[in-house]
């Protein structure tokens, strides 16, 4: 089978796939994309969260061909340029990793999250997150660094032109 | 390069380019006391300062999530007043010559390493400073050092340590240097992020997985469900016709569990392909010296066993008849099952054999082992055998194997080219060293006054020759509390197993700990007394037997003070919260926790907080040591609450997550973290939090409900997650 994937804005070719390969080995072994982890292959742990067409998917039950013509957004892709995304910002500043492995879908299946849900409570975060695994535990710095970007992201998005008019 | 120290065993050299490099092999005399106790002499340390003033330092001990790679240079950065900002952090070499025992394991990094580390930095420091002194023509008393720079106040010149690195490396090294005192620290307990992190929430290859060879091939490994046995015949004629795949194959077992066990190789052009034939895969398998072991059975036996007296191990004064003279005399028979370490990342290596020679990539917490038994499988010098280490995306003791190692050597030797093996998470169910099982008979009296007479613990483990315990498995007959009663009593009874175990974080004081600091609350309740003062008596009392040699009482009653302090213990509790309380002490940290839960009519569980206070001395990366603190509580909680191994016919039947059901964010509690920075030399924090969890949430539960819980998990008793 021969596919065109869009990945972090680019188009790439790819020849000679098994029909059922799923995205996250196409991304690992075809495409050195190695940022998106195996943890389970069977959809449990979130390891291997992307995004398609900017909505959370579990690319290791994902078959490639249903991502043709989508836009797809791994870990690789998440910054704008040299610019981090607020949320591997706020994981750096509350340093959440210990091993780190889980540590790019928890933060794939969080952008998700505050893409949809720009204020979310700690509720929402809680089960917008729950088919994330962190075997290390670091849950309560995980929750904290999506309230810390969901902050930061506000701030940036502030306009201060509308908040006058709203104020007016 | 001259007059340098042969005392001191340092290397000392310009580098090519220009800065200085310095390789350290520090004697033994210049060890404290927590390196003496754990017999290792061995160190070295390596820096080096670039022209251009950045700082690199290697971590010497791998990473697997407990955060060496961040805190060992910090100790270096610490004492040479390197600025924290231009340090840049590589994994050493490993190489047993240069750097001395590498591992990661019994949470020895720290303390095995800190008083050679704090050395290290000190002398360079010091040269650099005395380069400095003489290019000023001043005396280096004068001269202090901040920031990777050398300052000299009086005339307000400053050097970095860039400028001044090819001076520094001509100069002799002290012989002896000055340690700050711990008031002067500016780095060493602060909150530092991980030295990776840019890495890891970038995505950049790190770990085990990641790895890439020029014209590597991608493998499975089959091996038998049933524990142990071997290939008779598969359909490897098909399986090669299979696409992407270039070579099937039956290896047979060699050395020993933790070499290489018999199964069959699948070799492919990628992960994908490999996975994919292997469920084409059609296996007559032997399983006549397999594993046919059942838990269901175990428990039964065990239970038979409780009824009769075991093997004596300690028997000091006369504990049967202090048991029927006491007033209050309490049974309980505690247990607990199997459980695998599930790291996420699940197991992996990649190998090159050729020309006589191996080559390996590896995520594991033992390289020098895997290095030695890699070294004997292939019949080759170790000396041909080189380990590049790999970030591990987890471990808890799983990855102090080398199985995955010797499998995928092996798989390389037989095909020629570089082989990434890949195990399946499935594999790494069915096929962990893992936490063994066990049971307490445990009996005690107590006098009138509610003080601890005897104690008897009749422990039941299992043996894979029905002579010696169990790797995880062996007793402790060194702990607290035995020692207290002036009438003890341990007794061991063994049931065969070939299940492997292994260590699991915290080994034996993971699952002891929950059985022997639940039956302290159930003595204080028979003792009517209130289980904080009653364990602060117990640990306060007279030893009358301890060769506990490392533990100290006044650190233990210190945490356990302290955490009533911090969790208010008994006081202001909304009406349904219901505190409970453990301690415990292993790799030498001292941990007492208070667990705050609710439980709904129908035994929903919601662990509210955990307050957490532990003394390991002085605290290196204070964020670090924070997060393996409030890990270690949920990895203790999800283990209580949920994890268990159904072993049936010798096959461990979880077999992935779904059924494994690890903790997740919504039911995370609350971890209230507290240190007592006691001035002992520091000692490590991978393990030792995680002990008291299941016994605090365990006599919380009782607190609020009044079931007593003896068995984990705790969804066995019908509790539910809340
Ligand atoms: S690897 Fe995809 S959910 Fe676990
Ligand atoms: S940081 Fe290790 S699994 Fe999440």
């Amino acid at each position: 089978m021969d596919l065109t994937l869009t990945i972090n804005g680019r188009k790439h070719q790819l020849r000679d796939l098994a029909e059922d390969i799923p995205l996250l080995w196409v991304l690992r072994d075809n495409l050195n994309l190695v940022g998106t982890k195996y943890g389970c292959g069977g959809g449990y742990c979130g390891a291997c969260t992307v995004h398609l067409d900017g909505q959370a998917v579990r690319s290791c039950v994902l078959p490639a061909k249903a991502a043709t013509g989508k836009k797809i957004t791994t870990i690789e892709g998440l910054a704008n340029g040299s610019e981090w995304h607020p949320l591997q910002q706020a994981w750096m500043d509350l340093d959440v990793p210990q091993c780190g492995y889980c540590q790019a879908g928890q933060i794939m299946n969080a952008a998700a999250l505050l893409e949809q849900n720009p204020a979310p409570s700690p509720e929402e975060i809680d089960a917008a997150m729950n088919g994330n695994l962190c075997r290390c535990g670091c849950y309560l710095r995980i929750r904290n660094a999506i309230e810390q970007a969901a902050t930061t992201m506000a701030v940036q998005t502030f306009d201060p032109n509308q908040a006058t008019e709203e104020l007016a | 390069m001259r007059n340098v120290s042969r005392r001191a065993f340092c290397k000392l050299a310009g580098v090519t380019g220009g800065g200085l490099v310095l390789g350290f092999h520090l004697p033994a005399n210049a060890l404290g006391k927590a390196a003496r106790l754990s017999g290792e002499y061995e160190f070295n340390a390596y820096i080096q300062i670039r022209p251009d003033n950045t700082i690199v330092l290697a971590a010497q001990n791998p990473e697997v999530g407990q955060g060496v790679k961040t805190s060992m240079p910090m100790i270096v950065a610490e004492e040479l007043d390197a600025d924290w900002q231009t340090v840049e952090v590589i994994q050493s070499a490993i190489d047993a010559q240069r750097y001395g025992r590498q591992f990661a394991g019994g949470s020895r990094s720290i303390p095995t390493r800190w008083d050679a580390l704090r050395e290290a930095g000190a002398r360079a420091r010091q040269v650099l400073l005395e380069a400095a002194a003489e290019k000023w023509g001043v005396a280096s008393g004068e001269c202090t050092t901040r920031d990777s720079h050398v300052l000299h106040a009086a005339s307000g010149r400053s050097l970095s340590y860039g400028a001044l690195a090819q001076a520094a490396s001509q100069r002799p090294l002290p012989k002896t240097v000055s340690l700050k005192p711990r008031s002067e620290y500016c780095l060493l307990g602060t909150r530092v992020s991980g030295v990776d992190n840019p890495a890891i929430v970038s995505g950049k290859p790190l770990f085990g997985v990641d790895q890439v060879v020029a014209g590597m091939q991608y493998a499975v490994y089959h091996k038998c469900p049933a524990i142990g046995g071997t290939v008779k015949s598969a359909n490897l004629d098909v399986i090669r016709q299979l696409p992407g795949v270039s070579a099937a194959f039956v290896m047979d077992a060699r050395g020993d569990r933790e070499d290489l066990q018999a199964g069959i190789a699948i070799v492919a052009n990628s992960t994908w392909a490999a996975f994919s034939a292997r469920k084409q895969l059609q296996v007559d398998w032997d399983e006549s010296s397999a594993a046919s072991d059942s838990w269901r059975a175990a428990k039964q036996r065990a239970a038979e066993l409780a009824q009769i007296t075991g093997q004596q191990v300690i028997d000091k004064g006369d504990t049967t008849g202090a048991l029927n003279a006491a007033t209050h005399r309490i049974d309980a028979y505690y247990s607990y099952p199997y459980v695998a370490h599930a790291p996420m990342e699940p197991q992996n290596c990649t190998a090159h054999v050729h020309n006589g020679r191996c080559e390996l990539w590896a995520p594991t917490q033992m390289p020098q082992v895997a290095i030695k038994k890699v070294a004997n499988l292939l019949d080759i010098d170790e000396s041909r055998v080189t380990l590049h280490q790999l970030r591990m995306g987890g471990g808890f003791g799983r990855r102090l194997m080398s199985d995955f190692v010797c499998e995928a050597a092996a798989i390389s030797e037989r095909v020629g080219t570089p082989v990434k093996l890949q195990w399946s998470r499935e594999d790494d169910m069915a096929h962990d060293f893992y936490r063994v099982g066990g049971f307490h008979a445990l009996s005690a009296g107590l006098d009138k006054a509610g003080k601890l007479l005897a104690w008897r613990d009749h422990y039941i483990t299992f043996s894979p020759d029905g002579e010696t315990t169990t790797r995880g498995g062996n007793q402790h007959t060194k702990l607290f509390p035995h020692s207290k009663a002036k009438n003890t009593n341990l007794q061991l009874s063994l049931i065969q197993s070939a299940i492997p175990t292994g260590w699991w974080r915290a080994p034996i004081s993971c699952a002891v700990a929950f059985a022997n600091q639940c039956f302290i609350h159930e003595l204080a309740v028979a003792a009517r007394r209130d289980h904080g003062e009653f364990l602060l008596e117990l640990l306060a009392a007279e030893d009358h037997h301890s060769d506990l040699v490392s533990f100290e009482q006044s650190r233990a009653v210190g945490v356990v003070k302290e955490v009533l302090h911090r969790a208010n213990w008994q006081h202001g509790l909304a009406a349904d919260h219901f505190q409970g309380l453990a301690f415990y002490y292993s790799h030498a940290g001292y941990f007492a926790h208070v667990a705050e839960v609710s439980v709904t009519d129908n035994k929903g569980l919601r662990v509210h907080k955990v307050t957490v206070v532990g003394d390991v001395g002085p605290i290196v990366n204070l964020s670090g040591a924070e997060n393996q603190v409030e890990g270690s509580v949920i990895d203790g909680f999800s283990t209580a609450m949920g994890l268990s191994l159904s072993i049936e016919n010798g096959r461990v039947q979880e077999r992935n997550y779904h059924q494994y059901p690890l903790l997740r964010m919504r039911h995370a509690p609350e971890v209230d973290v507290h240190f007592i920075q006691s001035d002992n030399p520091p000692t490590g924090l991978g393990e030792p939090a995680l002990p008291p969890t299941a016994p605090a949430i365990a006599n919380a539960i009782f607190a609020a409900t009044g079931e007593r819980l003896r068995s984990m998990p705790f969804t066995e008793a019908g509790y539910s997650l809340a």
